[in-house]
């Protein structure tokens, strides 16, 4: 039943993805560009994502269990260090380069381009990196 | 700074959010799990935790066809990658292990993070949008 939901979630965030705009990384450089022609596009899509989140992550904040009674799972760390800050700085780096991150990349592996295959082979050869040395 | 409006949607930008707000709010009440792709992906990859395992490779299987469940009803939308393959490779490095490095992405700090309230997603979504917005500012304007 949870694994169905899991699936039901993924497909719901990548179809979200598509019909925002976020897979076309065109767009994504578009809002970076601060300093050019501005696209504010990817702003509303978070505002409509935390908006929507904002309530499910304090109905769970709160009772610290699912809807189904189980444990839920909240990251409790809450020191801002330094591998958050790099990781964070390095990660923007590469988004800026080619305007994907990983969500994007892996709801375009079957839309038909080379690039976002290429690219995501190249992310989980970096994220096996980052899992052998840590 | 010049709003591009000819390439500005935000009704389908505020829509799409609002859809991927609700897939992360599915999988926090009913699954107890923050909807971070680099983690979940991060995560998957780490064989050994195969019991762990299940939901994340449900989960990643759903985003993965999710463009093949749109192009059942609907043309995909056109995009625009003016990026060359090494440049393609090396952000791809770059968004694979900083992104494990500092716990999270685009979903889980940006919007997970950020919609609990987290000080340390705030931190990394400022950090990532101001090197992001700097390496375009570089490729594009220098």
């Amino acid at each position: 039943m949870t694994l169905l939901l899991s699936f039901i979630s993924g497909l719901m965030f990548g179809l979200g993805l598509i019909v925002s705009g976020m897979t076309n990384p065109a767009k994504v450089i578009g809002f970076l560009d601060v300093t050019g022609q501005w696209d504010p596009s990817l702003g509303l899509v978070m505002a409509g994502a935390v908006l929507v989140g904002f309530f499910a992550f304090r109905h769970v904040k709160q009772t610290h269990k699912t809807l189904l009674g189980e444990v839920a799972h909240l990251p409790t760390g809450q020191h801002i260090d330094r591998p958050l800050l790099a990781g964070a700085a390095l990660f923007g780096i590469g988004w800026g380069l080619a305007g994907y991150c990983p969500g994007p990349a892996l709801a375009s592996l079957l839309a038909g381009e080379i690039q976002p295959v290429i690219f995501t082979l190249s992310m989980v050869a970096g994220m096996l990196l980052f899992n052998r040395t840590h | 700074m010049q709003i591009d409006f000819a390439h500005f949607t935000p009704v389908s930008a505020f829509v799409g959010g609002i859809l991927i707000g609700l897939a992360a709010a599915m999988l926090i009440l009913f699954n107890g799990r923050i909807a971070g792709i680099s983690g979940i992906l991060g995560g998957a990859l780490r064989f050994s935790e195969t019991r762990q395992n299940q939901w994340r490779l449900f989960f990643l299987i759903g985003l993965i066809v999710s463009p093949w469940a749109y192009g059942l009803f609907l043309a995909l939308p056109t995009v625009k990658i003016h990026t060359g393959t090494w440049g393609i490779i090396l952000a791809g490095l770059l968004v694979g292990y900083g992104s494990r490095l500092g716990s999270g992405c685009t979903s889980g700090h940006g919007v997970c993070g950020t919609a609990r309230l987290s000080r340390r997603s705030m931190a990394a979504t400022l950090t990532f949008i101001s090197s992001g917005m700097i390496t375009v500012y570089l490729l594009r304007h220098l």
